[in-house]
């Protein structure tokens, strides 16, 4: 078992049509990026709805929240996508069914159940996020808005969260760090992202130190960008006058 | 189709009792395994030697900007060279043992921080005691700073343990039998997946959930 290094190995021809290793990673790459991005946007709208739940007044409502997030963080990540993606299929009515299992391709199919599956995870942390942001705020904000006449909706959308959001930016930003390296479990129901396009280059030039440097690579490259992104961002929109955040 | 027909997984428990043991095992001992390397990683991160420091640092951000996945199956296809570069001849190695190293050496890195953020939380008046009592940089942190320390991380670390819990259904992916892949293969014999998976994702509920109420308990316990 000698191992030959070859870190040419990228340009070389898969062997599969005329692409070369490193195609396979850009549209690994794309795949990763294109299940992300998607359900983050899912998961923010959901988790900043089911977080405002969270701090209602009314119980039932905010228990109805608290449940959901109980479930979407009790059970492991592989569980709920395979729920998603072999059980719920099954309960769909007869019509849907057969267009998800039959008209879709492959391909499709994996990518809705997988942004549905990291979405809906995604969102019980979000929730929990933006709960905590609500709840720091002082809560002469909330009584000030009540007094001036703002009805709930305003006092939520023009009040408390345009505040929460902004000292939550730390946290939520590991969170959507973290949707990027969560995307690898499509791999397991044969969605071809990054990790899935690491483990064929392996297989397929058996140039298996390459493949996984070169996907760590980009995952920390990925990673320490976004970070600075956001860590951008952070700066933009701090809430002016609050220690933690460095605003002026 | 007739839905959901439960009844085979009664003679199916002793398989999926089997796999609950892999996943414990492979949990406890990462735990155990994580703790102690995050906590060599955290006294580095912490110590006055530069280089130690930015070492760990280092360290710490590889594997937390990298997926748990990646490292799995990156430590199953490359432990065997791995120890015949280091050995010099082949050693035969089980997906359980590479499993279990990808799982420490990953969640050290988690483990670390926490026990950093430990051991910054104690007073520094603490160190400064055991000094002036005679004490070595060693002693102290042994005997004095690292046993507080614990103590106010502990709900920290038991969570981390409950997301580990939760994370070693990876092993799917290297074909280890855990309590998720036997739920997947004896459901699949009988042609019950569904059903199998049902149960499955309530077994990971139920544990986790009571898990997570018990740390919560203590956190309130353990509240100074």
């Amino acid at each position: 078992m000698n191992y030959n290094w070859d870190w040419t190995v990228f340009f070389k021809s898969t062997g599969v049509g005329s692409e070369t290793y490193l195609d396979w990673f850009i549209s690994g790459l794309g795949w990763t990026i294109a299940i992300a991005v998607v359900a983050w946007i899912v998961a923010l709208i959901l988790g900043s709805l089911l977080g405002v739940m969270r701090t209602l007044p009314n119980r039932f409502i905010a228990g109805i929240a608290t449940v959901y997030v109980e479930i979407f963080r009790n059970v492991p990540l592989l569980v709920q996508l395979f729920i998603w993606y072999f059980l719920v299929p099954d309960l769909l009515p007869p019509d849907l069914q057969e267009w998800y299992k039959q008209d879709l391709n492959p391909t499709t199919s994996a990518y809705l159940s997988v942004v549905v599956c990291l979405g809906l995870f995604t969102a019980a942390r979000v929730c929990e996020q933006v709960r905590t942001g609500i709840e720091a705020l002082p809560r002469g904000q909330e009584a000030a808005a009540r007094a001036m006449g703002f009805s709930m909706s305003q006092i939520y959308w023009n009040v408390l969260l345009p505040q929460a959001y902004r000292i939550i930016i730390p946290p939520l930003t590991s969170e959507f760090l973290n949707v990027f390296k969560n995307s690898s479990v499509a791999s397991l129901i044969g969605l071809m992202e990054l990790l899935a396009q690491t483990k064929q280059t392996a297989e397929f030039s058996a140039n298996l130190f390459e493949a996984f440097t070169l996907a760590t690579l980009i995952y920390f490259t990925l990673n320490m960008s976004l970070m600075l992104l956001m860590r951008m961002i952070e700066k933009k929109v701090a809430v002016p006058g609050l220690m933690s955040l460095g605003g002026k | 189709m007739d839905f959901f027909d439960f009844s085979g997984i009664v003679p199916a428990l002793p398989g999926l009792w089997n796999g609950m043991i892999m996943t414990l095992k492979l949990m406890v001992m990462g735990v155990v395994g994580g703790v102690a390397l995050g906590t060599v990683l955290a006294l580095m991160r912490l110590s006055s030697s530069k280089w130690m420091a930015n070492l760990a640092g280092a360290y710490v951000n590889y594997f937390r900007s990298i997926p748990l996945l990646l490292v799995i199956t990156w430590f199953y296809l490359a432990v065997p060279f791995v120890l015949r570069w280091i050995t010099g001849k082949d050693t035969p190695i089980g997906a359980f043992e590479s499993c279990l190293v990808a799982f420490v050496m990953f969640e050290a890195a988690y483990f670390c921080e926490i026990v950093r953020a430990g051991v910054q939380a104690i007073p520094k008046g603490q160190m400064g005691a055991a000094k002036a009592l005679g004490m070595s940089y060693g002693q102290a942190m042994r005997l004095i700073i690292l046993p507080q320390a614990f103590r106010k991380m502990t709900p920290l670390l038991l969570q981390q343990s409950i997301i580990l819990f939760q994370d070693t259904s990876l092993v799917y992916t290297v074909g280890l039998v855990d309590f998720l892949n036997a739920s997947r293969s004896s459901g699949d014999i009988i042609g019950r997946s569904n059903e199998f998976l049902i149960f499955a994702g309530l077994v990971y509920f139920i544990i986790s959930f009571s898990a997570s109420l018990l740390v919560k308990r203590l956190q309130k316990r353990f509240a100074v």
